[in-house]
C-alpha cells in the first residue's frame, strides 16, 4: 500500500513540475529561447508572495490577484527589455543573457532576503488532509496544486487552439518570418508568451514555497526539474509536460522512499535514460526531436 | 566531401605565412604580422618572468598569481567550448570536480601528486567521452541545461561515494614531504605550465583547419555540415579538449586547497567565472579570455569583500556585454588599433594597393569571427 500513496504523492507533486515546466516549454516553442533564469524567476515570485502575504498578514492565495498580473508585467518586461535583444545577437546570445540574469537575480535575494530557507503562509489550507483509504491520506494542497497545474495547462490549450490570440502564437511558432509577411505583430505575441511564461513561474514558486521551503539559491535545482520536464514530455508538447512531470515525482517519491539520498539522483538519471533513447521525449513529433538537437524544423505547439 | 574553393586556398594559405591566392585579383594572404611577432616574443619573456617569480619574489606573490592563472586556463577553455565551437557547457564544474577527485584517488594510490595532474587530465577526458554522447545531441539552451544536469549528478555520486569522504571530502595526501615553500612554488610552476598549456593549445588548435570548421560549426552547424564540416567529431574534440584541460584545472584547485569537498568543487560558480571571463574579455578570441581572467581578477580582489554584491555585478556585466558590446573589452580595443596579437585568420590585402584596402577581403574568412 505505500507504493500506491508514493505513486500517487510522487503524480501530485509531479503536477508542480509541469507546471514550471508549462513556461519553460511555451517560450521555447514560441521564442527559441531557454530561459535559464526560469526557475529563479519562479523562486522570484515565491518571495514576492512572502513580501504581499506578510505585509497584508493574509495567506498567500489571496495576494494571487495582484501577484500574478505583477509577474505577467515582469516577464513582458524582461522579453522586451533583455530577451528580444538577445534573440537579435544570435544563437549564443539568449543562453549567455538568461544565464547572467540568473546568476544576478540569485544574488540580488542574497542580499535582499538572506540565504535562510522560507515557507509561505498557505492559511488552512496547509494542513488540511483527507483519507481515501486505511494507508493513503492526500493533503488538499498537494491536490490543489495538481489541479491547478491540470487547469493551467488546459487554460493554455485551449488559448492556443480557440483564440485568435493562439493562432498567432501558432503561426509565430511555426514561421517567423512568414508570420510576419501575413500581418501578424511578433513583438506583442512574443511579449505576452513571455508574461504568461513568467506568471505560470512565479504561481508554481508560490505552490513550492507552501509545499516547502526556498531559498535564494534554489532557482538552478528549479530550472533543472523544469527542464527534464519538458524534455521527458516532448519539447512543445503540453500535455507531454504533465506527464514528464508527473514521471520525474513520481520516481522521486518512489525512489525516496526506499533512500532518501539517491531520489534526486534517480530524477536526473531517468532524464539522462531519456536522452539516450529517445533524444526527442516521449510525446513530440519528428520535427521538434530536431529542434532539440539544432536541426532546423518548424512547427511545434499544436 | 569537397570543399568550395575558399576553404582550400585558406587550407593551403596555413602552410605558408604569405601566399597568392588562386583568384583573378593578385592578393597577398597573411596569417601572421609584426604585431604578432612582437607579442609573442613579449609573452615569451612574461611567462620567463613569471617563471622566475618563485626565486625572485616567492610566497607572497604566488597566491595571487595562480588564482589568475587558474583563471587564464579556465577562460582560455571555456572559450574553446563556446566561443569557436559554439558548445555553451555551463557544467564544466563537473571536470573541476572530476579532475580534482581524480588526483586524489591517484594519490592514494602512491602517485607524486604533481604527476597526478596530467593523469586528472586525462580522466576527466576519459570521462567526458561518455558524457559528449549524451549532452551533444541536444544544442543551445538544452545543451547547456543538460550540461548543469550531469555537473548536479557528478556532485550526487560524489556526495554518495563513501570511498572519497562522501559530503564531508577528502584531503588530498602524498605531500607530507615537501615543505611548505616547496610545495607551494611546484604548485604555481604546475599552475603556470596549464594556464601557458591552455592558452598555447587553444591557439594552435584554433590555427589549425580545426579552427575554421568550429566556427564554422559554431555558427550555422546545418550550413558547416552542407561545405564538408565533420560536425560530430569537431564538437567532440572541443568537448573532450576542453574537458581534458579543465580536468587539469580541477587538480590544481585540489593542490591549491589541499582538500577535496562536493559542494566546493562542483561548485557552480566556476562555470559562472569562465562566462564572465570569456564574454567580458572578448568571446572568440585568443586574446580575450586572457583580459577577461585579468578582469576577474581585479574584481575579485575589490569586491569580493562585498560578498553577494560582487556576483550581481559579475552576472550584471556578462548580461551588459552580450547585448552591447558583444565583442568584449579586446574586441573593443583590437578594433579601435587594428591589432591582432595572436592571429587566428586570415588577412588578405590586394597586392599592390594599400595595406588596409580591404579589396580582396571577399574570398577568405575573416579575420577574426564573431559569435
Amino acid at each position: 500500500m505505500s507504493w500506491v500513496n508514493a505513486g500517487l504523492q510522487g503524480m501530485l507533486l509531479g503536477g508542480q513540475y509541469a507546471l514550471i515546466a508549462c513556461g519553460l516549454s511555451l517560450a521555447f516553442g514560441v521564442m527559441r529561447i531557454v530561459n535559464l533564469a526560469h526557475g529563479d524567476l519562479a523562486v522570484c515570485g515565491a518571495y514576492l508572495g512572502l513580501v504581499l502575504s506578510s505585509v497584508l498578514g493574509v495567506p498567500v492565495w489571496v495576494t494571487l490577484p495582484l501577484l500574478l498580473p505583477a509577474a505577467f508585467a515582469v516577464g513582458m518586461g524582461l522579453q522586451v527589455v533583455l530577451f528580444g535583444r538577445a534573440l537579435r545577437h544570435g544563437v549564443l546570445a539568449p543562453v549567455l543573457v538568461t544565464f547572467g540574469l540568473s546568476v544576478m537575480i540569485e544574488n540580488l535575494l542574497q542580499v535582499a532576503a538572506t540565504s535562510d530557507p522560507r515557507g509561505l503562509n498557505g492559511g488552512a489550507l496547509t494542513l488540511a488532509s483527507f483519507r481515501i483509504t486505511g494507508g493513503i491520506t492526500v493533503s488538499w494542497l498537494f491536490l490543489t496544486g495538481f489541479l491547478t497545474a491540470c487547469a493551467v495547462l488546459s487554460c493554455l490549450q485551449l488559448l492556443l487552439s480557440r483564440t485568435s490570440w493562439g493562432r498567432n502564437v501558432r503561426a509565430t511558432a511555426d514561421d517567423l518570418d512568414t508570420a510576419r509577411l501575413v500581418g501578424i505583430r511578433v513583438r506583442p505575441v512574443f511579449a505576452s508568451v513571455a508574461g504568461i511564461a513568467v506568471a505560470t513561474a512565479a504561481l508554481a514558486g508560490v505552490f513550492i514555497g507552501t509545499i516547502g521551503t526556498f531559498d535564494p539559491q534554489a532557482g538552478t535545482n528549479t530550472l533543472i526539474f523544469a527542464f527534464e520536464a519538458v524534455v521527458i514530455g516532448g519539447i512543445g508538447s503540453l500535455w507531454g509536460t504533465l506527464v514528464g512531470g508527473v514521471a520525474l515525482g513520481i520516481t522521486q517519491v518512489v525512489v525516496g522512499e526506499v533512500n532518501q539520498a539517491y531520489a534526486v539522483l534517480a530524477v536526473h538519471l531517468l532524464f539522462l535514460a531519456v536522452l539516450t533513447v529517445r533524444p526527442g521525449g516521449l510525446f513530440t513529433s519528428h520535427q521538434s526531436a530536431a529542434q532539440v538537437r539544432g536541426v532546423r524544423g518548424q512547427g511545434v505547439l499544436g | 566531401m569537397r570543399r568550395p574553393a575558399v576553404f582550400r586556398a585558406a587550407r593551403a594559405g596555413s602552410r605558408d605565412a604569405e601566399l597568392v591566392a588562386p583568384v583573378s585579383v593578385a592578393v597577398a594572404v597573411s596569417r601572421w604580422s609584426r604585431t604578432a611577432s612582437v607579442f609573442t616574443g613579449a609573452s615569451v619573456v612574461v611567462v620567463a618572468a613569471l617563471a622566475a617569480v618563485p626565486f625572485v619574489i616567492g610566497g607572497p606573490a604566488e597566491q595571487p598569481l595562480i588564482t589568475l592563472l587558474t583563471f587564464v586556463a579556465m577562460a582560455s577553455l571555456w572559450n574553446l567550448l563556446a566561443g569557436f565551437s559554439g558548445l555553451t557547457s555551463f557544467g564544466q564544474n563537473a571536470f573541476i570536480g572530476v579532475g580534482a577527485y581524480a588526483l586524489y584517488l591517484v594519490a592514494v594510490h602512491g602517485v607524486n601528486p604533481f604527476a597526478g595532474i596530467l593523469l586528472a587530465a586525462i580522466a576527466a577526458a576519459v570521462v567526458s567521452l561518455p558524457v559528449s554522447a549524451l549532452v551533444l545531441r541536444l544544442s543551445g539552451g538544452y545543451f547547456a541545461v543538460a550540461t548543469l544536469v550531469v555537473a548536479a549528478v557528478f556532485q550526487i555520486v560524489a556526495t554518495l561515494s563513501p570511498s572519497v569522504g562522501g559530503t564531508t571530502g577528502v584531503s588530498v595526501p602524498g605531500l607530507a614531504g615537501y615543505s611548505d615553500v616547496l610545495r607551494e612554488a611546484l604548485t604555481y610552476w604546475a599552475t603556470l605550465i596549464v594556464a601557458v598549456a591552455s592558452v598555447a593549445g587553444v591557439y594552435l588548435l584554433v590555427r589549425r583547419t580545426f579552427g575554421l570548421d568550429a566556427r564554422a560549426v559554431g555558427s550555422d552547424p546545418v550550413a558547416a555540415a552542407s561545405s564538408g564540416v565533420r560536425v560530430g567529431r569537431i564538437k567532440l574534440l572541443a568537448f573532450v579538449a576542453a574537458a581534458g584541460g579543465t580536468g587539469a584545472v580541477g587538480a590544481l584547485i585540489a593542490l591549491q586547497t589541499l582538500y577535496v569537498e562536493p559542494t566546493s568543487v562542483f561548485s557552480i560558480q566556476y562555470s559562472v567565472d569562465m562566462l564572465f571571463m570569456v564574454l567580458i574579455g572578448g568571446i572568440a578570441t585568443i586574446e580575450g579570455p586572457i583580459v577577461g581572467a585579468l578582469v576577474l581578477f581585479l574584481l575579485q580582489e575589490t569586491l569580493s569583500a562585498y560578498g553577494a554584491w560582487y556576483l550581481v555585478i559579475v552576472g550584471g556585466l556578462a548580461v551588459l556585454a552580450t547585448l552591447i558590446a558583444s565583442r568584449g573589452l579586446w574586441g573593443f580595443v583590437a578594433e579601435r588599433l587594428g591589432w591582432s596579437l595572436l592571429p587566428v585568420g586570415y588577412r588578405v590585402r590586394g597586392s599592390g594597393s594599400g595595406p588596409d584596402s580591404g579589396s580582396g577581403r571577399g574570398p577568405a574568412p575573416p579575420a577574426r569571427a564573431t559569435p
